[in-house]
């Protein structure tokens, strides 16, 4: 069983405190430093948050159907994270630049990826699958860490361009790097966090605590919540309520804020819970109980914000029903496309290996060639 | 032309990179104020700033993980590991990030990386100070890895690793650092140039000869002079080739020279078992099965860890080595 979440007031300065501005039930609190920071959310944001969290939801669970429909050969669920995620991406502006562990499937939504770019990947048909520079949005990365510090040396990048602490708001950039409670066990982690304090470099490392690294508990990660890592490292820490959209904005939003302005990196702790496996490939009944699912169902991100917006008459049901009806036509249009996705001729798979020309790529790209060659022949000659 | 050292040959060759575009960074342990351990990066920090000139913190694999961003980011960074037995914990980032990104990203993004490292053995080091590790990376798909054998090449080799598009381990021979040769600093260094013919990855025939040909990088290119050297004494004229590039290796240049000669050496510090002659053996035997007048021998490093640097005169591919080797092929 993992610890209960007790929330209280956070701040910055004290990461043992977590975050929260809207409640399991849908009640928004006051917080003195955080609270200000959500305060531009209006209607219109908070229905975008929720239309966000709904379609990602919506995608998930059609692409975890088409795995075990023998059509993705694995996926990596975010079920259960969708406040952290659009949270956070929500406080992102397009100049800013995510690098994604390989969940964050509702970051990329909000980054304006076309989520059926996100399947050739899992399908096998593609490496990637989306322009990272068109979308200020990353390739995945597998290696668990391993993108915190690309993430570091691009945010390194940014400050070398000068396009920080201008006070510019059309110039001033920042880098984000999500990953999981796991990862921070991970050496580059902790390198990424030693070089983005060194160079004060503009980034928010965001971890998203979903308490599980695959089937081990984040307590074998780490004694102390992951929050009091970064103090270590000179990094200011703040912990917050995942399954909280609201709050997962407004933390993200003052860390990006403070790169941005050349005040240095910031690390984010969202405690979150992942409801699904870890991917496709695992069993969670072996190595979780159903009493803490249920612990964790019940502070359903989505839910709490929907029962906010119809107790502050932000959204009407015909808003909520007209969501749904996004959510399924996207469900429906992905589900088409992922069994329109095939991998190219075999030879593509010599293509960009190098960018420059490169003689033992043309060699054994040639031999291939030659060698597929023989087999249509053979098939002419029936 | 003036006599240079390989060392101060790549110091004006990092130098000249930096002048003609200023997102050329140098990245390493220690490469600033002091100059890194071999001095190679002598006096950049001092005209170039710590902007450009970075004292990173002492994490190898964070400084190829962040140069990874930085080339994400417009920028050509130029790494230094300060020594090969310490790449060990940059191999994830070289192997599974640097390598791939290109091809993950299906050509989206370029990986202009430098890993520049002072490689093999040689100068009495301890332990993890003298290895050659280039048949690790050479076997990732992605990495271009050369090795400057003179100070020439030592001056343009490291700008035409700076301007290509795909990462480069650039590996300097550190037992050779302080040879001096003639080098023009002043010559213009074709960087349009990355395919095997010509160019970073063209190997360089540096003594013709009919008898036997003997194939090395790096630091045993010198070697395989004094081998050819002493072999002409003895009445056999050796054809030296220096590869100059390992991932790719100009099996043109190669294969040329043994349907000429009919016999093959190939030495280089790095262990023989699994090593960078294996693959050279095999593919000219396929190229040149019918030229071969005697089986391709390798002389390397032995199954072992590098030794004390006591016995590394006894592992080395030194002239005795070489010379054994010859005599064998030319028994045949």
């Amino acid at each position: 069983m993992t610890e209960p979440l007790t929330v209280q007031p956070g701040t910055a300065s004290d990461p043992t405190t977590i975050v929260q501005l809207l409640d399991a039930e849908g009640h928004r609190h006051h917080h003195p430093e955080y609270g200000p920071f959500a305060a531009d959310l209006d209607a219109d944001a908070l229905r975008a948050m929720y239309r966000d969290m709904v379609l990602t939801r919506a995608f998930d669970t059609q692409a975890t159907s088409l795995q075990r429909q023998g059509e993705l050969g694995l996926w990596a669920p975010c079920l259960g994270q969708e406040g952290a995620q659009i949270g956070s991406a929500h406080a992102l502006a397009p100049r800013d630049f995510v690098f994604p562990s390989y969940r964050e499937h509702g970051v990329a939504l909000v980054r304006g990826v076309d989520l059926r770019d996100l399947l050739p990947l899992f399908r096998g048909t593609r490496h990637g699958g989306w322009d990272p520079r068109a979308h200020n949005f990353h390739l995945y990365s597998i290696v668990i860490g391993s993108h915190t510090l690309h993430a570091v040396g691009y945010a390194m990048g940014v400050q070398r361009d000068g396009d920080v602490g201008t006070g510019d708001p059309e110039r001033d950039r920042a880098v984000v790097a999500y990953f999981g409670d796991g990862a921070t066990s991970q050496g580059d982690v902790s390198e990424a966090l030693v070089f983005a304090a060194s160079a004060n470099a503009p980034v928010v490392f965001f971890v998203q605590n979903n308490h599980w690294a695959i089937s081990v508990p984040t307590t074998v990660q780490s004694r102390v919540p992951l929050a009091q890592r970064g103090p270590g490292f000179g990094v200011p820490s703040v912990r917050v309520d995942g399954n909280d959209p609201i709050a997962c904005y407004a933390v993200t939003r003052a860390a990006l804020e403070r790169a941005r302005s050349g005040a240095g990196p910031s690390f984010v702790e969202a405690v979150t819970y992942r409801m699904g496996a870890h991917t496709t490939s695992d069993d969670p009944t072996r190595y979780r109980d159903r009493a803490e699912e249920d612990l964790w169902r019940a502070k359903d991100p989505i839910a709490r914000l929907k029962a906010h917006l119809l107790a502050e008459s932000l959204a009407d049901e015909a808003f909520l029903a007209g969501v749904d009806e996004e959510a399924d036509e996207l469900a429906a249009a992905v589900r088409d496309h992922c069994r329109t996705l095939e991998a190219g001729p075999p030879e593509q798979l010599f293509d960009h290996v190098y960018t420059a020309p490169h003689p033992l790529v043309a060699e054994e790209r040639a031999q291939m060639t030659e060698f597929e060659a023989g087999f249509a022949d053979e098939e002419g000659a029936r | 032309m003036t006599a240079t050292a390989l060392a101060r040959a790549i110091n004006a060759g990092l130098r000249a990179a930096m002048e003609r575009d200023d997102k050329v960074i140098l990245m390493g342990e220690d490469i600033g104020p002091l100059g890194g351990v071999f001095r190679v990066t002598d006096g950049l920090h001092k005209d170039f700033g710590p902007d450009r000139v970075v004292d990173t913190p002492l994490a190898e694999s964070g400084i190829v993980g962040t140069a990874i961003g930085l080339a994400m980011a417009g920028y050509r960074p130029v790494c230094e590991i300060q020594f090969d037995g310490f790449i060990f914990p940059a191999f994830d980032q070289i192997t599974t990030q640097l390598a791939k990104l290109t091809y993950r990203s299906l050509g989206d993004l370029q990986m202009p990386v430098v890993i520049r490292v002072p490689f093999g053995g040689g100068i009495g080091a301890i332990e993890h100070h003298s290895e050659s590790p280039e048949a690790l990376f050479a076997h990732t798909p992605g990495l271009r890895i050369v090795a400057p054998a003179t100070a020439a090449d030592g001056f343009t080799m490291i700008q035409q690793a700076i301007a290509s598009p795909d990462p480069v381990l650039f590996l300097e021979p550190k037992s050779r650092y302080w040879d001096k040769a003639d080098v023009d600093l002043q010559a213009e260094v074709d960087l349009s140039e990355t395919g095997v013919t010509t160019g970073l990855h063209a190997a360089r025939v540096v003594r013709p000869g009919s008898h036997a040909t003997v194939v090395g990088y790096g630091p045993t290119v010198k070697t395989l002079l004094a081998a050819a050297e002493v072999a002409a004494g003895e009445g056999t004229e050796l054809e030296v080739i220096d590869l100059r590039s390992v991932s790719p290796i100009d099996f043109d240049a190669i294969t040329a020279s043994v349907q000429r000669t009919g016999r093959l050496v190939v030495a280089h510090e790095a262990p023989t078992f699994f090593g960078p002659g294996a693959e050279i053996a095999a593919r000219v035997t396929e190229r040149c099965f019918y030229h071969l007048e005697a089986p391709v021998l390798r002389v390397g490093g032995y199954h072992t860890p590098y030794p004390t640097a006591k016995h590394e005169e006894s592992y080395l591919p030194n002239l005795d080595r070489v010379l054994d080797a010859v005599d064998r092929v030319l028994a045949y």
